[in-house]
């Protein structure tokens, strides 16, 4: 400011009256009262009011008179001149002035734009049509309490924030209420998936359907919005659309007006735009790369600009750490900065499952750099204060996730705290069962395991969250006498077994790998490698056709259909049915082996023929050509079926008694595709001389003359062991429908990567015998369970991929080439 | 004169690696690998493990590890360091994210 100018005030025009624009007036107030004539261009007609209270007016808990955050009187006690409903439409830099949709022609000294951002429509036909809206003002809120007074459907596009807020509004005033999110997870930008599951749980208690990974392709209507057509060809009726999907920074006066500007406009530390005597502030600025939605970056930048116009020395504003709260009542959920992965030894996680409890916070280098908590939000401001100060928690990490009030206490050894528990003490919250009548049940009734307790008392039965606690109390009421022998957790993300994994999976019809860590207690919020893999088998095993797999906890050689080798190249195996193959299949093998140069061609154990060294971005195509000659893949990657080794029998061999090679064949079409716990290899014999070593495989079949001997549970690996014979049938049907019975039994009993044998010898081959050959009904119902899990995976992967299916996995993201030199200018 | 800003090569956006997976990007010296976490961060390292040159791009990603493919060596992102009993680190490379989109540092990607 020069000298001339202190005598008189300066006049300040505001463009926009939002949020924003009424703090840094109220800021500049405080500080500067007399220093500015203000005059404010606000489109909306009317004050200024909290806009983030929406939600609760929307759900009928507020009125708008609750949510006003200025009224008339505070704008006539201040002298500013509000103009509402007049919408500036340029700027004149060079006369300082600006000019309004009605021809009103302003000057200033300095210019404020706060004109914050406007809701993303997104791009579809029919997003004009009446009753689509956004949710962005008032007048969006009015326009949904109108069409919520007719009842009806609405479907919410987007999952984030703005659009559960909605949904959870117009559920509210009785409208049948459907969200549609384009992502996976709901909040995927401020929730882990974690606690996105848990938020889903609790939105569709309200009645309101989530569909997840769901794009919308059309908005259906000719007059007025009837219904939402989505990209998977479903249609939703609808008699209002509201679109949630994002907001855009409203830049174009600035941008008309030469402002410098990319997402939102840009601003230096003080808020100044490319021109000294424009600021902004709000949702329309881009500060040091970042837009900001949310208030309290708005507020802290307000602050900022309204010290610097109030002429003290400022050191400027370096960025916001965000915190976000859904305002849906009864749900609690707070989110703060990094909530990322983190490293599973440097986060601390809290679960409680049957209070729908998650909390967890995330540390590096000693310090909070992100919270997630779910259920239970009182601490959440206490973790944001210690992250936005970078507070050293080393001295409190032990007892940090119970919050500030468990601050300063000595940690105790869990053991310790167990035994030093009274009687009374509730041990599982699910069955109410305490350690009283745990340690009760374990003297009289003689138990020495953890499934000796489940079974007697309950404890630990329901959700699982308590093993390590009755373990303890078993522990110490039995002292050297108890053996945990056999029970071997699944991995360190957990205390539970395999095996009580697999059952929680059924009994509590968990459907996502994120269920099943929340509902289970994991210890760390995305596994790893040991459980993910063995749940996302669980998961497809116990839902099949339902439950979708993910790729991402798969081992490499199963997630690009090819075995990878010892310099990262990948070799592959085409299906030789019963190891027949013909001319052509061999031409075509000949044909790809030359085109992509490969040194290896070798014949495996298995009766196929192995290629190695493809490189990985080679593999589609070389599929391709191998598809086009009728091969598909081998699956010599997989946990699932392998190969039928099987010898000529009846149709060539002196000796043969059926025809072994044909039921092999068979067998191999009926059985592979399904995923199983471990790779499963198959003999068919066509005599006891048995030439396709069928004794040694996971399963075996002897042919003799009265018919088919079934063995299984051999091995010829790092373990040998010879077959044990299941039983004899008859016919090749019944052959068929044993063998698949027992694959079936095999899939659901067995642990993640247990083979044949060794779960034979666990689960006891009595029982299997029963089960199996005896038991009719039980086998039928197995063969039609391994039958619906076929539907969902007949299809040769190779083909799909040779089509285009996860591409990303063959190509490199980029390639750069060597950069050429360029003239010095 | 280039301005330090001119190394920072757009390999690409985000949303072209799955969450909790990895792409490379093949450069005249190295294959880079780029991870993605669940939550969206990324981090580049050299696609080799340093225990056996394994392919790290095609390892299971959790937290801010992979598993390498050949011999389940567990690396950090960060700094590419293997963690637990395990010596040895793979090198790491500068990389960030902007407005969804991948930027590699080849002033060093590039580099020796």
């Amino acid at each position: 400011m020069s000298q001339d100018d202190v005598s008189r005030r300066r006049k300040l025009l505001v463009l926009g009256n939002g949020m924003a624009a009424g703090r840094v007036l109220e800021e500049l107030f405080a500080r500067a009262p007399d220093r500015y004539d203000v005059t404010i261009f606000g489109a909306e007609p009317r004050v200024n009011y909290d806009r983030i209270m929406l939600s609760p007016v929307l759900a009928g808990e507020k009125k708008f008179d609750d949510i006003v955050v200025h009224d008339d009187a505070w704008y006539a006690k201040h002298n500013v001149d509000l103009r509402k409903g007049e919408t500036v439409v340029a700027i004149d830099r060079a006369a300082r002035n600006v000019r309004t949709h009605s021809g009103i022609v302003e000057r200033y000294d300095d210019l404020i734009i706060a004109t914050g951002s406007r809701p993303i429509l997104i791009p579809v036909p029919g997003a004009e049509l009446p009753g689509v809206v956004t949710f962005r003002d008032l007048d969006d809120v009015n326009a949904m309490l109108a069409a919520a007074s007719g009842g009806g459907n609405a479907v919410v596009i987007g999952g984030g924030l703005l659009g559960l807020e909605a949904a959870a509004g117009l559920a509210a005033n009785g409208m049948r209420t459907t969200v549609v999110h384009l992502m996976p997870t709901l909040m995927e930008r401020q929730l882990d998936p974690n606690a996105a599951y848990l938020l889903q749980k609790a939105i569709e208690k309200r009645g309101i359907e989530v569909l997840t990974s769901a794009n919308t392709n059309a908005i259906l209507g000719d007059t007025h919005v009837t219904g939402v057509r989505l990209e998977d060809g479903r249609t939703l009726s609808a008699d209002l659309v509201v679109m949630a999907v994002g907001i855009r920074p409203n830049i174009a006066l600035a941008k008309e007006a030469g402002l410098e500007v990319k997402r939102g406009v840009i601003v230096d530390d003080l808020l100044r735009t490319s021109d000294e005597n424009i600021f902004a502030v709000g949702e329309c600025v881009e500060h040091r790369g970042q837009c900001y939605g949310l208030v309290a970056p708005l507020y802290e930048m307000a602050k900022t600009l309204a010290a610097s116009l109030a002429g003290e020395q400022v050191s400027g504003y370096t960025g916001s750490a965000t915190s976000t709260k859904l305002k849906v009542t009864g749900v609690d959920l707070f989110s703060a900065g990094d909530f990322s992965e983190g490293n599973e030894n440097d986060e601390v996680v809290l679960r409680d499952p049957r209070r729908g409890i998650y909390k967890r916070v995330i540390l590096r280098d000693n310090k909070i750099i992100g919270a997630v908590l779910y259920g239970d939000t009182a601490d959440g401001s206490w973790y944001f204060d210690l992250l936005k100060k970078g507070a050293d928690i080393a001295e409190m990490r032990d007892t940090l996730i119970f919050g500030q009030a468990y601050q300063g206490g000595v940690p105790m050894d869990p053991a310790a705290a167990i035994a030093a528990l009274s009687e009374d003490a509730e041990i599982c919250g699910c069955n109410g069962v305490c350690k009283g009548a745990i340690s009760q049940a374990i003297i009289t009734k003689g138990l020495t395991t953890i499934d000796d307790v489940r079974a007697q008392t309950k404890a630990s039965s329901s959700c699982g969250q308590c093993t390590s606690k009755v373990e303890s109390i078993l522990k110490f009421t039995l002292g050297d006498s108890y053996s945990a022998a056999g029970r071997k957790a699944m991995c360190k993300c957990t205390d539970l077994t395999h095996e009580e994994v697999r059952g929680f999976i059924i009994s509590k019809s968990l459907k996502s790998v994120p269920a099943v860590m929340q509902e289970l207690g994991w210890k760390t919020s995305c596994g790893c490698p040991t459980c993910r893999p063995a749940m996302n088998y669980y998961l497809l095993c116990a839902w099949p056709g339902e439950y979708r797999d993910d790729a991402q906890s798969r081992y490499i050689n199963e997630r690009v259909h090819a075995n990878i080798q010892k310099d990262g190249t990948f070799s592959i195996v085409p299906r030789m049915w019963g190891g027949v193959t013909t001319p052509d299949e061999l031409r075509a093998i000949a044909d790809v082996a030359e085109r992509f140069n490969i040194k290896t061609v070798k014949v495996t154990g298995g009766q196929r023929i192995d290629l190695l060294g493809f490189k990985k971005s080679d593999l589609p195509a070389a599929w391709a050509q191998l598809n086009a000659a009728g091969l598909m893949s081998g699956a010599a990657y997989a946990k699932g079926l392998r190969t039928v080794k099987t010898c000529v029998g009846s149709e060539w061999c002196r000796f043969g008694t059926q025809d072994s090679t044909g039921l092999g064949i068979k067998l191999e079409r009926f059985l592979c595709g399904s995923w199983t716990p471990a790779k499963l290899k198959l003999g068919v014999s066509g005599c006891p001389r048995n030439c396709a070593e069928a004794t040694v495989k996971d399963i075996g079949i002897i042919c003799v003359e009265s018919g088919y001997d079934i063995h299984i549970a051999g091995a010829a690996g790092l373990h040998v062991r010879g077959t044990d014979l299941l039983g004899h049938v008859d016919t090749e049907e019944d052959a068929i429908e044993y063998v698949a019975a027992f694959m079936q039994l095999y899939r659901e009993q067995a642990a993640y990567l247990e083979r044949v044998w060794k779960w034979v010898e666990k689960y006891g081959l009595d029982r299997v015998r029963t089960e199996i050959m005896d038991d009719h009904d039980g086998r039928k119902a197995l063969l039609e369970r391994f039958q619906k899990s076929q539907l969902a995976v007949r299809r040769d992967p190779w083909a799909e991929r040779a089509a285009g299916r996860e591409l990303h996995e063959f190509t490199p993201l980029a390639a750069l080439a060597p950069i050429t030199a360029v003239a010095a200018e | 004169m280039k301005q330090e800003k001119d190394f920072w090569f757009d390999v690409g956006p985000l949303n072209a690696i799955p969450p909790r997976g990895a792409r490379t990007v093949k450069t005249p010296r190295r294959e880079i690998a780029i991870f993605r976490t669940a939550s969206d961060e990324v981090f580049a390292l050299e696609n080799r493990c340093p225990h056996k040159g394994g392919p790290l791009a095609d390892g299971i990603v959790h937290g801010r590890k992979v598993a390498c493919p050949l011999h389940n060596w567990i690396i950090n992102l960060e700094d590419g360091e293997a963690t637990g009993a395990d010596k040895g680190c793979a090198r790491s490379f500068p990389v960030k994210l902007e407005n969804g989109r991948i930027y590699l540092d080849m002033s060093v990607a590039a580099a020796l």
